[in-house]
């Protein structure tokens, strides 16, 4: 069922099991996230890929399992520790502080140091509204706009993998064709892990996928063999990709 | 130069702009302009609580914790320059050695508190704050052979801020300069610094931080920021402020008590204080603490005045007899916060952006 994936995995899950109060949510969740390019996480709502993604952030913690990132366990380390470690996650909430300007956004998520100007153009050609809203309080955006803040936040600083949960959801389908540009320059320098419900999205933008249902991986592959057999999407996600076009 | 001393966080609307420049210019020339023991007092008296209500706006209206702790701290100030003068004598350097001691003993504190109760939910922590506050209380109150108990303690400050001290032979613009004045103005511009610190220290970078964990603490986390060494730090310095807003009360006052720092009474204006100037904005302690006050002094008097003027209606005089100022100023806090919830400063704020 599986294809094989080359290369050393930047980040590993082994038996990832994470309850929720009585719930049990994550059930032995096992997958590899290889360097570069995009990884796809895909499922049906309530599969547990947001849970997923919260727990290699630390905002869950594991209840058995490990979870790899760059060969070191990160399982057991606190929110602040990953982040620090060069994960960066934007939630699917437009997770922005709206209090704030669009700029101080930007200078809370720039750890190392002043922003980098010339990173900053480089934000500024795939979401110009940053620019033009630059002093704006975060609360005045359009949800687009939110969501751009929350990616030009993950991406301030140059990370080593950035969890992004559903960016398209709720967006009109412009913005999400301008999304897809700014994806394909950001996998060119960095890892991604993509939470995604928009096959389309997905199909036209991940390298390898993993498939959850009812807190398992159910598939692992490339996303060219998955976007090419209908059935198999039908039989694991409930769709194809045509009904998405 | 004065957007560097105001951290480039200026009053965003005109209004508020003239507002706090006739609040200032009002207070540092106000043994001028309002001569009289008790108008002096009621100045003091503002510049010392626009301290103390801006060091718990860093707490609750900036990084989102509920504490009923701040009078305690403002009791460690008043009682650590207090029973220092009083026992080790009325100079400058014992003066120096109590806000030093009242200030390591509030940070102290506040990070013990902070370390061990920041980690649980806000409305443990607030407890917690009571019940430190309360122990606090009482333990002040018992040790009477130290504190004087519930009649505190009444002190000597040094000369130069005694009422007695003549500091020019000939009165300036009328006024005679007394120590007294000097004390004044000792207390103005030490709350003016204290006051321009705070709010450098909210627009830092550290300020950013403390507002992203009050929006939402899982996002500050994500992008690598410790909440509660953030919220510590926060409690810490918020302390040693209130701490120095008790010291100024007890330079000012030459007393220190129970009921004058640490009453629960005093908590519940500072935080009436915060919440009609608006939270989360210093400038909002500037409003706040200078309306609050000239209503605690004044409303009685103005109510006299409307009530003698209102004889021979039914019902009004006896209505707005000076006796039922308390029942006007709950009922003007109901009408504030029911028409500016976001506070006097939020609402001018948000009427200027449109």
């Amino acid at each position: 069922m599986a294809d094989r994936i080359p290369a050393e995995p930047l980040l590993r899950l082994e038996g990832v099991h994470t309850h929720i109060g009585q719930y049990h949510i994550l059930q032995g969740v096992e997958f590899d996230v290889p360097e570069g390019g995009i990884t796809m996480l895909l499922g049906r709502n309530g599969a547990g890929k947001t849970t997923a993604l919260r727990t290699i952030m630390g905002l869950w913690q594991p209840s058995r399992g490990s979870v790899t990132f760059e060969g070191r366990a990160i399982g057991g380390l606190t929110t602040p520790e990953i982040a620090l470690s060069g994960i960066a996650y934007v939630p699917e909430t437009m997770a922005v502080f709206s209090d704030l300007t669009v700029e101080e956004n930007m200078i809370l998520a720039a750890r190392s140091g002043p922003l980098d100007r010339k990173r900053l153009d480089w934000i500024f050609s795939f979401f110009p509204a940053m620019q033009k809203f630059w002093h704006s309080p975060a609360g005045v955006l359009s949800g687009g706009q939110k969501q751009m803040l929350a990616i030009s936040r993950a991406i301030i600083e140059p990370r080593r993998l950035i969890l992004i949960d559903e960016p398209t959801k709720g967006l009109a389908p412009a913005i999400i064709e301008g999304m897809i540009g700014a994806f394909e320059a950001l996998k060119r320098e960095t890892t991604i892990l993509l939470v995604e419900q928009n096959f389309r999205f997905a199909a036209s933008l991940g390298d390898t996928v993993a498939v959850m249902d009812d807190g398992r991986i159910v598939h692992r592959g490339t996303m060219t063999a998955l976007s090419a057999d209908e059935a198999l999407q039908t039989r694991l996600l409930g769709l194809s990709l045509d009904a998405h076009q | 130069m004065i957007g560097k001393l105001l951290s480039y966080d200026p009053p965003k609307s005109r209004v508020l702009g003239v507002v706090l420049a006739i609040i200032v210019l009002g207070l540092a020339l106000a043994p001028f302009l309002f001569p009289g023991a008790a108008a002096i007092n009621t100045a003091a008296k503002i510049c010392i609580f626009i301290v103390l209500v801006a060091s718990y706006d860093i707490l609750i209206g900036y990084t989102g914790i509920v504490s009923f702790a701040q009078t305690m701290f403002f009791g460690i100030g008043g009682y650590g320059v207090g029973l220092s003068l009083y026992f080790l004598g009325p100079t400058w350097p014992v003066l120096a050695l109590g806000i030093v001691i009242a200030l390591i003993l509030g940070v102290a504190l506040a990070f013990v508190i902070g370390l061990v109760s920041l980690r649980v939910k806000a409305i443990f922590f607030a407890m917690i704050t009571l019940a430190v506050a309360s122990a606090f209380l009482i333990l002040a109150t018992q040790l009477s052979e130290l504190t004087g108990g519930e009649d505190g303690r009444t002190f000597r400050v040094p000369e130069l801020l005694r009422p007695g001290t003549k500091l020019l032979e000939a009165p300036l613009f009328g006024l005679e300069i007394t120590g007294r004045i000097a004390a004044y103005y000792l207390v103005f511009l030490a709350a003016l610094a204290l006051f321009l610190v705070a709010l450098r220290l909210v627009n830092s970078c550290f300020g950013r931080v403390l507002q992203a964990i009050r929006e939402n603490e899982s996002r500050a986390e994500a992008l690598g920021y410790r909440v509660v060494y953030y919220r510590t730090l926060a409690s810490c310095l918020s302390a040693a402020l209130a701490v120095c807003a008790g010291v100024l009360s007890a330079i000012w006052l030459r007393y220190t008590g129970p009921e004058t720092t640490l009453s629960f009474a005093i908590m519940l204006d500072v935080l009436l204080m915060v919440v009609i100037g608006g939270m989360g904005t210093l400038y909002g302690a500037v409003i706040g603490a200078s309306l609050f006050i000239l209503a605690q002094n004044y409303l009685q008097k103005l109510m006299g005045v409307a009530s003698a003027a209102t004889e021979g209606f039914p019902l009004l005089p006896r209505l707005l007899h000076p006796d039922r100022w308390l029942l006007l100023l709950g009922v003007l806090f109901v009408l504030s916060v029911y028409f500016f919830p976001t506070g006097i400063v939020g609402r001018l704020t948000q009427r200027a952006r449109k």
